[in-house]
């Protein structure tokens, strides 16, 4: 076992997934630091669930390389199980069981001793705000609270790594936050966090992060380092009628991305340093009574200039 | 295998029956109602069957004899037929169910006592009927008038069903029908549901094994078949008076045997199936044959060699072997060895089989 603080907590090789014709992993390359909160973006479907299931073993590549926490797998799966937790993107504990039964049980399935599993037990719902929920049924609780008990249940055993897949879809925005200050106090422990999401807020809040698009790493590195890299501008169309505009410069040259923001227009748009001109012009032209000016770009344009350039290729199917 | 962990799975188990009314009500419900539905069908006092008499004696003795008989009540006069002829097609298009006949030769039959006095014709495509007649082929011909019995007095001709079976039969055998039915359909839904409701997926990213999971989720319903099966023992002796002249311990035993075969089997069909449906599917599918097959329905010796062959491979079969044995004919566990052997070997490859398809990967 090779586990340096130097050597990386995961790393992927030309890691490939096919379902049947289907790709749903293309050739994808990762490597993950100890210690860091590695964010997934993705739309639905562009692979990330399938690469954290290949990453805790739960499924087989169908090519590539992969070492975790100095263990290959698959081959060496079931060691790697006892150092990782995967908190799965559905709530997967048991709904007829209470809090202390769900995470009693947990405790038992990691060989946790009876005194350690009680007082892990009693720490987790302390700390995850479930100490009154103790003996409700999981199946009885809001979404935020089910988030907040698969998290404990996941961490009972102090895994090294923590694999979360979606972790907030079904989660309000208070929750949301709160939880994500729990993977911070996590990471600041040493935990090393895999988080996969489709909340840009989530994404910014990441050490480092990944795009994914068809299965493939469209972008990644800091969300700081990406949104000064975007190749593209982005500028903001202001006007009375926002969806005139829209529809004028839909096919224009230069234009990558279009969407409506409240009552003005987000453009994404070639790197053109005239681009603003060309575009105030066309909408002069058309008489649509608009101004256009340069904004900062966020990590949205990113996301979307990166997603983009993978569609753009593709023939019409 | 981890015991704490083995442990920790019968435990939750166990909680999530405990909680699943519906599941817990089947535990109880099914044995108690099976056994009274079959018990009370097969076993129920019969009276008034329609019936006819054709008296071709004609004598005071036979219009005597007739009379008591009727008295009985089980036996209810609807036809006076004139030919053996008229009984056949009364009886073929279903108007009576059974017919007292008096042969011609009824008085030297009495005297010489050689040959049965009088016959009752019964349709045997009929379960309940043949126990009626079979309570009147008990009547004692001989004391109503006035002798004492030497040979028995009525013969019963079975006209559709040659094959006679006593109720004492069918209710040890109910304990394995009854046991394969609730024993596959409850174990047949137990992963797949953990798969459908997605608490699966997060099991296998631990360190749990197949073996744990499987034994771990056959074990508590080891202790509700043997609660099941004392449920029936208990209302068959209650209602049914069912002897039970072997060992209890055997029965247990043979019982124990038979819930695991039947629970491998349906851990193996939890394993193959996609979805809840579809291990209800599998599950009914798998009863069909043991039910027909086994000996429970139609005696095992009159199956073409194609089905007892398929018969053999039939934990349900077996069981049927061992319980007859047991509870009726007062035989050992020691004397039975060919059955317990066929479902332990069962046991072996079901087991194996569900184990090695209990994959810790979702494809």
């Amino acid at each position: 076992m090779a586990t340096s603080d130097a050597a990386p907590a995961i790393r992927a090789q030309a890691l490939k997934k096919q379902f049947g014709a289907v790709v749903a992993v293309d050739g994808l390359d990762l490597s993950v630091r100890r210690g860091e909160v590695y964010g997934f973006l993705g739309p639905n479907g562009s692979g990330k669930s399938t690469t954290i299931r290949m990453l805790c073993g739960l499924l087989l590549p169908s090519g590539g390389e992969i070492d975790v926490l100095g263990y290959r797998i698959p081959k060496e799966a079931e060691a790697l199980k006892r150092r990782i937790g995967y908190m799965t993107q559905r709530f997967a504990l048991y709904e007829d069981l209470t809090v202390a039964e769900n995470l009693s049980f947990l405790a038992a399935v990691h060989e946790l001793s009876r005194a350690v599993a009680k007082a892990r037990i009693d720490e987790a719902l302390e700390r995850y705000w479930l100490g009154n929920l103790r003996n409700q049924l999981a199946g009885a609780m809001s979404g935020g609270e089910k988030q907040r008990l698969a998290l404990a249940g996941t961490l009972l055993h102090r895994p090294d790594l923590l694999f979360l897949d979606e972790p907030t879809s079904a989660v309000d925005p208070q929750s949301r936050r709160e939880f994500w200050d729990s993977l911070f106090e996590l990471a600041d422990g040493g935990t090393t966090l895999l988080v996969s999401t489709h909340y840009m807020d989530e994404a910014e809040r990441c050490t480092r992060l990944a795009i994914l698009d068809h299965g493939r790493i469209v972008a990644d590195g800091s969300p700081q380092d990406l949104i000064a890299a975007l190749p593209g501008r982005t500028l903001l169309v202001n006007g009375p009628r926002p969806r005139e505009a829209q529809r004028v410069l839909v096919d224009a040259e230069g234009v990558i991305a279009l969407a409506q923001i409240g009552a003005s227009l987000r453009v994404l748009g070639s790197a053109h340093a005239d681009l603003e001109a060309t575009l105030a012009a066309k909408l002069a032209s058309a008489r649509v009574d608009a101004e256009v000016r340069a904004t900062a770009p966020n990590l949205e344009d990113v996301f979307v200039a990166a997603t983009r350039k993978q569609l753009r290729p593709r023939p019409p199917a | 295998m981890n015991l704490r962990r083995l442990g920790s799975i019968v435990l939750k188990e166990l909680r999530q029956l405990r909680r699943d009314r519906l599941t817990s009500a089947m535990i109880v419900g099914i044995p108690s109602m099976q056994l009274v539905l079959f018990g009370y069908a097969i076993n129920m006092d019969v009276r008034h069957l329609d019936g006819a008499v054709l008296d071709e004696a004609a004598t005071a003795r036979s219009r005597e004899l007739i009379q008591q008989i009727v008295a009985t009540e089980v036996i209810d006069v609807d036809y006076v037929a004139s030919s053996a002829q008229e009984v056949d097609a009364l009886l073929r298009a279903g108007r009576i169910s059974a017919a007292l006949v008096v042969p011609p030769d009824f008085e030297s039959r009495m005297e010489n006592r050689e040959r049965p006095a009088l016959q009752i014709i019964v349709d045997g495509s009929d379960q309940v009927i043949q126990q009626a007649a079979r309570q009147l082929a008990s009547f004692p011909v001989y004391d109503a008038i006035g002798w004492t019995q030497r040979t028995a007095p009525i013969e019963v001709v079975n006209f559709y069903n040659p094959e006679r079976r006593a109720p004492v039969n069918t209710v040890p055998g109910l304990i394995g029908v009854i046991l394969t039915m609730t024993m596959v359909i409850f174990t047949a839904l137990a992963l797949v549901r953990e798969r459908e409701r997605g608490n699966l997926e997060m099991l296998i990213a631990t360190p749990v094994s197949p073996w744990e999971l499987t034994i771990g989720k056959v074990l508590p319903f080891v202790a509700i078949g043997l609660v099941q099966v004392t449920i029936v023992l208990l209302l068959g002796e209650l209602l049914f008076n069912v002897p039970i002249r072997g060992s209890l311990l055997d029965l247990y035993l043979a019982a124990l045997a038979f819930i695991v075969a039947t629970l491998s089997l349906g851990i193996l069909i939890s394993t193959l199936a996609k979805s809840q449906f579809q291990a209800m599917q599998m599950g009914f599918f798998s009863l069909l044959p043991q039910i027909l097959l086994s000996g429970f329905m139609f005696p095992y010796a009159g199956m073409p060699v194609a089905a007892q062959w398929l018969a053999e491979i039939l934990p349900l079969t077996h069981f049927l072997r061992l319980v007859r044995g047991i509870m009726l004919r007062g035989a050992g566990l020691a004397e039975l060895w060919p059955p317990l052997t066929a479902l332990g070997v069962f046991i072996v490859v079901a087991l194996t089989l569900a184990v090695a398809r209990v994959h810790k990967r979702l494809d």
